[in-house]
């Protein structure tokens, strides 16, 4: 136990510790920290003891306290100046807390952004658990992108993990309990996979420092490692968790869902695997399979969903190529995808929130009453659409133009016609059937339609500004990007390039809109074999494992128990004259310690989970540390 | 709501909103056929110089992906939505 509270005592020192954090980004945020000099803070600290502070503060103090906790993040993160901080060492290594270059400063930059829009989008939600789930899950990402070395890397990774299982449990429904035991199923799976490849890692090369891997000379560890990175991007055939759990998280939930795991993933591939061939091939496949989903879907959240897939496929090709341009071009995809595809769960979260409904099935019409949502939907679907003066034109452009630069042309198509695809569903598909086309809404959803409460839509109000800020003011993203920008997405023939392919795209979607009414139906993705797979062992439980157990259990009524009964019999004396004495004093104290075990357990099963879950955690790291 | 009533406004001249978007269509592919306007120079490949290349990799790319997409689903794919319950 004291050796857990050393360790305990050893990562908060480390967290907050060494170095000296002098002048910043921006003077006036580094002269804003309080902070005795030598101490490091850890943005992901300020999510956590501000997520655990939480539920002290009064409730007429609370929609303030949550925007001030991410501002304080978010203003941390500019204060940060590159350099390696939050050194702990132990026994013959190192865990790095704070690595500060330009891939993690832009990262973390975003995540805060996104941090404070998602805060402000739930602020009016009253449960304090949902804040405090997603904060930690923010803490997780921010505590892997600043994160030097793999053991910590797992760590957050892991955090990541369970906190944000919470916020699609918290939807409440029956389906969402079970969507988020497979999410939970297949990260830790995941996870699993990275644990295994980092300890094959670090015995191969005896270093845990997470720097780019040996890309051309993969082994066993390696694969693994980017196994586990690859399952958060949700790089198909390991990504039909992702549009499975969105699709059921809270109105909020998904909001941040969409932002952190798979972005984050994709922070993990540039920092150590850019230059990975195979990352080529398998980000155009992800970028037209998102698409081809997308075409079926009729749940408006999953579609999107579908279409984080296709744009984290454009990031992960990027990473592929591995040049400074397309890196670059993965990064600044990146910025701008959490802001415009957190916009588009915004606008379908807000439908969902007032309506109670997500299907396009069960909506139309709805622009008479919900039009400035529609008006921010639609700015989310130009920006990932990448029109001219919208934020995906300047980002996505840098991957496919390093595409071209690299002679993969075939990529570079693909990758042109998935942008096609994108503008069909998401541009078209999307605002068309919840606010325009057939009005599908029962009378009790018209009535309930309305635009949503004013902190919800001041939150898509700010993604809105950004997603056009950063379309038409290219500095502000190029300057933040880790290598020097020689890109200029707004030549003649890029603007004209990209306005043919998506107006005549846009002619294709209302000419063959009848092909694309949306049906009542679901599309059978690759977690089919996990989520029948799981029935076919109930199925086994059940019925094969049932018989022989009866069959065991007759055998021994009828060999067993006939003797038995003769022999108890004789038990039977000395038991009641000898031991009923001795057993009924210890059934007594059993009886009193039961019921005060009775009452700490709740049967709360998800709580528990992660109790053991988060035990198990620490219980592995002191492994590792002293064994 | 004024919003709503400018939207209301393109909705109830759609027949003009269409001719419209169509003039729009014909002057993009004229902006991009003449060489003073946009400078092919930035092409990547020759096929991308030929004056309709993208307006109709877009519609085309378009209609294939529609119909691939539904062939996709329509062999097996999508499945009633009580499909998963037990």
């Amino acid at each position: 136990m004291s050796e857990l509270l050393t360790l305990f005592a050893t990562v908060a020192s480390g967290i907050g510790n060494t170095a000296a954090n002098v002048a910043g980004l921006w003077p006036l945020a580094s002269g804003f920290w309080p902070l005795p000099s030598g101490l490091w803070l850890h943005p992901a600290v300020i999510l956590l003891l501000g997520g655990a502070l939480l539920p002290l503060v009064p409730s007429r103090l609370k929609m303030s306290y949550l925007l001030l906790i991410p501002l304080l993040v978010f203003a941390r993160t500019l204060a940060l100046s590159k350099g390696v901080y939050g050194e702990v060492t132990f026994l013959n290594w190192t865990l790095t807390f704070g690595r500060v270059d330009g891939l993690s400063l832009v990262f973390g930059y975003i995540m805060a952004v996104a941090c404070f829009i998602g805060t402000l989008y739930g602020a009016h939600v009253k449960r304090d658990a949902e804040h405090i789930a997603a904060w930690t899950y923010v803490a997780g990402s921010l505590g892997t992108i600043y994160a030097g070395d793999l053991l910590t890397v797992f760590l957050f990774w892991e955090l990541m993990a369970f906190s944000s299982v919470f916020l699609i449990w918290f939807r409440g429904r029956n389906e969402s309990l079970n969507a988020g035991y497979r999410y939970l199923l297949v990260h830790v799976a995941g996870g699993v996979a990275l644990l295994a490849g980092i300890m094959m890692h670090v015995h191969a090369t005896g270093s845990w420092a997470f720097n780019l891997f040996d890309v051309h000379h993969p082994t066993a560890a390696t694969w693994l490692i980017m196994g586990g990175f690859i399952l958060n991007a949700a790089v198909p055939p390991l990504h039909a968790w992702l549009p499975d759990a969105y699709g059921e998280g809270t109105f909020n939930g998904s909001v941040f869902l969409s932002a952190f795991t798979t972005k984050t993933a994709v922070y993990a591939l540039c920092r150590g695997f850019a230059g990975m061939e195979i990352l080529v091939a398998l980000g155009v496949i992800m970028a037209l399979y998102g698409v081809v989903y997308a075409v079926l879907e009729n749940d408006s959240r999953r579609l999107l969903a579908y279409h984080i897939i296709s744009q984290v496929g454009y990031m992960v090709a990027g990473v592929g190529l591995g040049t400074e341009m397309a890196i670059n071009g993965a990064c600044a995809h990146a910025f701008a995808h959490i802001l415009y595809k957190g916009l588009l769960f915004m606008g379908c979260g807000a439908v969902l929130h007032m309506t109670g409904q997500s299907k396009f099935t069960e909506l139309g019409g709805l622009y008479k009453k919900m039009p400035w949502t529609f008006v921010f939907t639609l700015i989310g679907g130009l920006s990932i659409s990448a029109f001219p003066l919208f934020s995906g034109f300047v980002s996505k452009s840098m991957i496919v133009a390093a595409g071209y630069e690299e002679h993969k042309l075939w990529a570079a198509y693909l990758l042109m016609l998935a942008s096609a695809g994108t503008f069909l569903h998401t541009g078209l598909k999307v605002p068309y059937f919840i606010w325009f086309g057939k009005n599908n809404c029962q009378p009790d959803t018209w009535k309930r339609a309305a635009e949503p409460p004013w902190n919800m839509m001041a939150a898509m109000a700010i993604a809105s500004v950004l997603c056009i800020y950063i379309g038409c003011y290219t500095p502000y993203l190029y300057r933040m990007l880790p290598y020097p920008v020689v890109y200029e997405p707004y030549t003649s023939y890029h603007v004209s390039e990209t306005l043919l392919i998506l107006c005549f795209t846009g002619l294709g979607f209302f000419l063959l809109l009848k092909k694309l009414v949306p049906t009542a139906t679901i599309s059978v993705d690759l977690d089919w074999p996990y989520r029948m797979g799981g029935r076919a062992f109930l199925w086994l439980a059940r019925k094969p494992v049932q018989a022989f157990d009866n069959v065991v259990g007759e055998i021994y009524r009828a060999g067993g128990l006939v003797p038995l009964m003769r022999s108890a019999n004789v038990v039977d004396w000395f038991d009641r004259v000898v031991i009923d004495g001795v057993v009924d004093g210890f059934a007594g104290s059993f009886r009193r310690l039961g019921s005060r075990l009775r009452s700490t357990q709740r049967g709360a099963l998800q709580e528990n989970l992660a109790l053991t879950f988060g035990a198990a955690a620490v219980l592995a790291v002191a492994f590792v540390i002293w064994f | 709501m004024k919003l709503v009533r400018f939207i209301d406004f393109f909705r109830d001249r759609l027949k003009l909103v269409i001719r419209g978007c169509y003039v729009v269509l014909a002057l993009l592919v004229l902006i991009d056929a003449l060489p003073f306007l946009v400078d092919k120079q930035h092409a990547h490949t020759s096929a991308e110089k030929f004056p309709f290349f993208w307006a109709a990799f877009g519609f085309l790319g378009c209609v294939l992906i529609i119909l691939a997409s539904k062939a996709f689903g329509k062999a097996g794919i999508m499945k009633r939505e009580d499909y998963y319950d037990e």
